[in-house]
């Protein structure tokens, strides 16, 4: 088939070209296709498994062990851990990341201080030392600070100037100190993680934005992080998912409620080890998989504007008008 | 006519290394400045200084009568606040080299920002303003496209419609084509040959010596931080007296 082109000149006939074979890639497709039956053979298979354990009952008149309530209690424990701790990650980490910004000298030397010493220190130590926490002090409150030292200075022995304050056993024990712990610590990761984010932002951004009179705080919550997030969303990602599997460590604190802590409880009582395993793997995928959808979506949201799909449909639009082609209200060009 | 613009002996360093080595410039309310010159000559940082992007370090800037960035009390100067600095931004619109538009907004929420956020302006309104700014610069049809979506010179032509939404009273262009394609530095020249023609206070940083001639009613020549030569497009670029003036101009001519 030929076409008159504009040019008056034929259009010669589309290339039908031999394609480039690749041997190496067959024989290695061929290698991975044979392991992977041989997997989901073992899989199928191997009785040391013993599905029917996970799945539908692991003892008489009880559901499979993934599903017993004990079990899915913990894995409530181990959600609601993630989001809390995750919260309080990215927000301090905002925050930390801002100081560290700082022009002021004083102000970022406490955020890279901050950022150095929940980095160095591993998350299973700082549940450990959280979890005990409450040797140190006996009562956590908020009121005047120094209150009994401001006390002697005038002379009155045992001056109290807290407005509000709790028993330490009952505020730093288990749950709430499993996820301060995490959350601490995650908020040094985030804080580079958004520090990187905003330097990655073209200073231009700011200063446009300064120009048209907006404040500091406006600069950075409309125009710099909105940008930044694309820079920050894959990596904050993988600090979720991380933090999934994290929180097993809150059973040094020790907290109770937690997936893997509850699937050792099923495994010390029925001598079941390998299956109880399988169960808690299972479910750390679900969840995994079920993040890893939210983070697409995520990832969309805030890569508004920068699509390369987008730029394709424009171009083709382009090219129609200079083809002499009618744009329609939808933007589908006719030629 | 009053003065809208008046720089005396201003000098600006980065470090040790001193930039703006007294540049004095008054332009009137409605007039059009281009300062020219070759690159390093400290043009852009001047520009800056008008509206306190850039602080000084010796002489003074008055934008309408006000002080830039300072307060005069009692003889001293105070330092003005972030915020009192950002308030007087607001009537100094500027246009940079490279567009920055916020890339993850739509071009109608590009130019309805700054009004809506900074001066609390009823949405509506500011609405129908950025649109009808959008149509002066020929792109109407363009309002709900991303900023990559658009070619160099339909970007440059919703920078300006974007500074011209917080209705300023004095422009600053810093080399607003020199990042353009050349078939697109007309397009973005005549809307500002439109908006010099309604009486818009404009100091433009240009290497166009074309529009210079035309539309310019003083013609700047800095060179080494310092001004060379000022005068008439006619003085300065078809008669220049200096002799860097002269070699500048026979390069770019």
């Amino acid at each position: 088939m030929t076409q008159p082109t504009e040019t008056g000149r034929a259009r010669p006939e589309a290339i039908k070209a031999v394609a480039v074979r690749h041997p190496g890639r067959w024989v290695m497709i061929a290698v991975l296709a044979v392991l992977v039956a041989m997997f989901l053979h073992m899989i199928f298979t191997n009785d040391g498994f013993r599905w029917s354990f996970i799945f539908s009952s692991y003892a008489p008149g009880k559901r499979g062990v993934m599903f017993t309530e004990p079990v899915l209690e913990g894995l409530r424990g181990t959600l609601l851990l993630t989001l809390f701790s995750m919260l309080i990650g990215v927000g301090l980490g905002i925050v930390v990341a801002v100081m560290r910004l700082s022009p002021n000298r004083v102000l970022s030397s406490v955020a890279w201080v901050y950022t150095w010493f929940f980095r160095a220190v591993p998350r299973l130590v700082l549940a450990v030392i959280f979890g005990n926490l409450n040797i140190l002090w006996s009562r956590i409150g908020f009121g005047l600070p120094f209150d009994k030292q401001i006390g002697q200075l005038f002379g009155i022995d045992n001056f109290d100037g807290q407005i509000f304050s709790i028993r330490s056993t009952d505020l730093l024990a288990g749950f709430v100190a499993g996820m301060i712990a995490l959350g601490l610590s995650e908020a040094a990761y985030m804080a580079e993680i958004v520090r990187a984010g905003i330097q990655s932002i073209d200073t231009g951004q700011s200063e446009a934005a300064v120009a048209l009179g907006m404040s500091r705080g406006q600069v950075l919550r409309r125009v710099v992080l909105p940008q930044a997030m694309r820079v920050i969303v894959p990596p904050t990602g993988n600090e979720v998912i991380a933090m999934v599997k994290d929180t097993s460590l809150v059973a040094y604190v020790p907290v109770t409620g937690e997936l893997f802590f509850q699937l050792q409880q099923v495994e010390a009582r029925t001598f079941v080890v390998l299956p109880c395993l399988v169960a808690a793997l299972i479910w750390y995928l679900i969840i995994c998989s079920v993040l890893m959808v939210i983070q697409f979506f995520v990832e969309r949201h805030f890569g508004k504007g920068y699509g390369a799909a987008g730029k394709a449909r424009q171009r083709l639009r382009d090219i129609q008008v200079e083809q002499g082609g009618r744009i329609t209200a939808t933007g589908e060009g006719t030629p | 006519m009053t003065e809208m613009v008046r720089a005396e002996n201003v000098h600006k360093s980065f470090g040790s290394l001193e930039v703006l080595k007294g540049v004095d410039l008054t332009v009137p309310q409605g007039g059009v400045s281009c300062v020219l010159g070759p690159s390093g000559s400290g043009k852009s940082t001047f520009l800056r200084c008008i509206n306190h992007l850039e602080k000084i370090n010796a002489g003074r800037i008055l934008v309408d009568g006000d002080l830039v960035g300072y307060r005069e009390r009692g003889g001293k100067l105070h330092e003005m606040s972030e915020r009192d600095v950002a308030r007087q931004r607001q009537s100094i619109g500027m246009v940079f080299q490279r567009f920055n538009l916020f890339p993850h907004m739509t071009v109608l929420d590009n130019v309805m920002e700054a009004p809506c956020r900074v001066k609390r302006e009823k949405k509506a309104e500011v609405r129908d303003r950025a649109l009808s700014l959008l149509d002066r610069v020929g792109l109407a049809a363009k309002v709900d496209n991303y900023p990559a979506q658009l070619s160099g010179g339909q970007q440059q032509r919703v920078a300006i419609a974007r500074a011209l939404a917080m209705r300023p009273k004095l422009m600053l262009f810093d080399e607003p084509t020199s990042a353009l394609d050349p078939e697109l530095v007309g397009e973005v020249l005549e809307v500002m040959k439109g908006l010099a023609r309604d009486g818009m206070t404009m100091i433009v940083v240009t290497h166009e010596i074309g529009f210079a001639r035309e539309v310019a009613d003083e013609v700047v020549f800095m060179d080494g931080g310092v001004v060379v030569e000022k005068g008439s497009p006619s003085e300065v670029i078809a008669n220049p007296q200096q002799e860097r003036t002269k070699a500048f101009l026979s390069k770019v001519l």
